[in-house]
């Protein structure tokens, strides 16, 4: 899906200043000589499987299916990992790369916290110094994720500038990684960014997909008729897309935070609402006004609060392989709220957007169709917004 | 030739950073005359943009402030538009890549022709992505200046090599902003920029002082001061044109201070 320059059709590229292109350049040598590399897989089959615990549980969810009276569902439990999110899949494979490159301090972005969380546990783990750059709001917003990164050792940054959420995060991490470039990396989070960090993060997070088609197969003996993954950069999407991008009978559905709805100015739709533009160091959709000044998106969800998509995922709308939907935040609150009532499973705000469009779309598939939702987290970080947003107060 | 060239005609040159709309345009417009008539030989403009990813705080400041006050890249064209009126001094864009395209490339750089700006500087637009600006920068004649890094090394020579307008050296790793030393071995950088390039060099980021401005004359054709311009226009704000004209003529003389380029300095 790649070409050498790192564009997925017009999307992608390297749109980042000079002082970093030679770092960008030396990741992508390390990582064209490590990945096929078997005592690198060796290594990190080891961390994912014995340290993050994989493979994750593809759990068939009986009740909403009963309830639903579609299509039977299938949640893909990412939110079973350790740190409890499909981060630390790309995050482990990073690091492990970060160190062959000798590497000893790893920078991050974070939304929600869940990356930030999963680049401090890996720091933690591996002897790396670590530094995480979030959004004064998302600290609030996300605090007990912000203790769990200080308890694991890692510096928390709150990022006052724009929004201050992800994408000042971003912007941030990428001012921080341009003045210390030769024992930092840069450990990105989302399939965004200069190349080569779209492709790295898709490879080291298409496990999910490969397992899912193997699991699926043992259970089933079938394909899905749909894969439903939140999208705001778009890893646990594209890792849930990837094994099933050839097999065109799949329905990729990518379900983008809407936040009070697509026709307001708070929302974080991209595919929906967005144009083409260059940013982030890529090319790709992103919500911004006529002048091309990046848009104040807006999310309930911190994870998903982000103006652009990335780049594969462009292209695969570009070409109609994949859809984009939105889904507001009363959508994504309700779904929270049934699938903790029908299963027993609270799946973080992020994840809660893709299993609001399960809902919608299973009654109507017949009861042979298979559906897979991935569960990218778990919902504890969440309780406390959420409760607020039905005007609750609790203490954390 | 393009007329950038004329910016290094007489002896080093010195090159004025301001932040369009900074507080107001019409204050852009009597500090950017004040700047030229105290000597600044090039002046760049800055287009602002909401996520400026190569900035420090002082310049995001600016940037913010700007976008607030109503700032837009057709209110920047008309501020070019009124100084073109009288000015002869050549004029360059500093803005992101996403300003250009969304504006779209064809349309901004026509424009650029029209109005007279000279050159186009893009942090974000590195060599390997300059191909979806290059080609309406040559229609329009406008030149897209590019920019070397501390960490360029090897690809200092294909950079140089295809620089047009003038070559920007970044002088440190980082952002933009004053700094009180700059530790980068900015003489070899210079050595290996003019074996390959047939346009000046000027060296940027961090510098804030006549005697860094004289220092950094001594090894390249000139010197790009930002963020201490723009901190004095966040200082006194509408009555900043005297502030910043003295400031450019101090600034003037200290570059002026090297009529040779001193071989030594590593």
């Amino acid at each position: 899906m790649t070409n050498p320059n790192g564009r997925f059709g017009i999307h992608g590229g390297q749109y980042i200043p000079e002082t970093l292109m030679n770092a960008v350049i030396e990741l992508e040598e390390a990582y064209q000589s490590y990945k096929d590399d078997p005592e690198f897989n060796r290594e990190l089959n080891k961390l994912l499987n014995e340290y993050a615990g994989r493979p994750s549980r593809l759990y068939f969810a009986e009740k909403m299916t009963k309830d639903l009276g579609g299509a039977k569902i299938y949640l893909k439990r990412e939110d079973l990992n350790h740190t409890g999110a499909h981060k630390i899949n790309n995050v482990l494979g990073q690091a492990l790369l970060a160190g062959k490159m000798g590497k000893t301090r790893l920078i991050a972005e974070t939304g929600a916290g869940q990356h930030g969380v999963a680049t401090a546990t890996a720091a933690a783990l591996m002897g790396m110094e670590c530094v995480v750059f979030m959004g004064e709001k998302d600290m609030e917003r996300q605090a007990l994720n912000v203790y769990r990164m200080r308890l694991l050792g890692a510096k928390v940054v709150p990022v006052k500038t724009g929004t201050a959420t992800l994408k000042d995060a971003v912007s941030e991490a990428m001012r921080e990684w341009t003045s210390r470039i030769a024992d930092t990396h840069y450990c990105l989070g989302s399939v965004m960014g200069p190349h080569p960090f779209p492709t790295i993060v898709r490879d080291f997070q298409a496990v999910i997909s490969k397992e899912v088609k193997q699991q699926l197969m043992e259970k089933e003996g079938r394909l899905p008729d749909a894969v439903i993954a939140c999208v705001g950069g778009g890893s646990n999407a594209i890792g849930s897309f990837y094994h099933f991008i050839p097999d065109k009978g799949v329905r990729l559905i990518g379900c983008e935070a809407a936040g009070r709805g697509i026709d307001t100015f708070e929302t974080a739709a991209t595919i929906n609402t967005g144009r083409l533009g260059i940013f982030h160091g890529m090319k790709s959709y992103f919500c911004q006004d006529e002048y091309g000044q990046i848009a104040p998106v807006y999310s309930i969800s911190a994870g998903l609060d982000y103006p652009g998509i990335g780049p594969e995922h462009a292209y695969l709308h570009d070409i109609g392989r994949a859809e984009y939907v939105p889904v507001t935040d009363e959508e994504a609150v309700c779904a929270f709220e049934y699938l903790a009532k029908t299963e027993g499973i609270i799946p973080a705000i992020e994840s809660a957007h893709a299993v609001a469009h399960a809902c919608k779309i299973a009654p109507d598939m017949d009861r042979e169709s298979i559906i897979v939702v991935t569960i990218s987290g778990r919902g504890d970080k969440d309780c406390a917004a959420i409760a607020r947003y039905r005007g609750e107060d609790i203490h954390e | 030739m393009s007329k950038i060239s004329a910016a290094f005609a007489n002896g080093k040159a010195f090159i004025a950073f301001f932040t369009c709309g900074d507080p107001d345009l019409e204050t852009t417009e009597a500090v950017v005359r004040a700047a030229v008539a105290n000597g600044a030989d090039l002046i760049e403009l800055g287009i602002p943009f909401s996520d400026p990813t190569a900035e420090g705080p002082v310049i995001q400041g600016a940037n913010l402030r700007a976008l607030t006050g109503g700032i837009t890249t057709d209110k920047v064209f008309g501020l070019v538009g009124r100084l073109r009126r009288d000015l002869e001094v050549p004029l360059v864009f500093m803005t992101y890549a996403n300003v250009v395209y969304s504006y779209g490339t064809e349309r901004f750089l026509s424009s650029c022709q029209r109005l007279g700006v000279d050159g186009l500087i893009l942090p974000d637009v590195p060599y390997e992505e300059k191909e979806d600006f290059l080609p309406a920068c040559h229609k329009y004649g406008v030149d897209l200046v590019s920019l070397v890094a501390p960490t360029s090394s090897q690809r200092i020579a294909k950079i140089a090599r295809e620089a047009e307008g003038f070559l920007y050296i970044v002088s440190s790793l980082g952002v933009t902003g004053m700094r009180s030393k700059i530790n980068t071995d900015l003489g070899s950088i210079v050595r290996a920029v003019r074996k390959e390039a047939s346009v000046p060099c000027a060296i940027g980021f961090g510098i804030s002082t006549p005697s860094q401005a004289a220092e950094m004359s001594s090894l390249a054709d000139g010197v790009i001061v930002g963020s201490a311009i723009v901190k004095l226009v966040e200082r006194y704000g509408k009555e900043a044109a005297p502030y910043v004209g003295e400031y450019v003529k101090s600034m003037k003389e200290a570059t002026c201070t090297f009529s040779q380029p001193v071989i030594k300095l590593d």
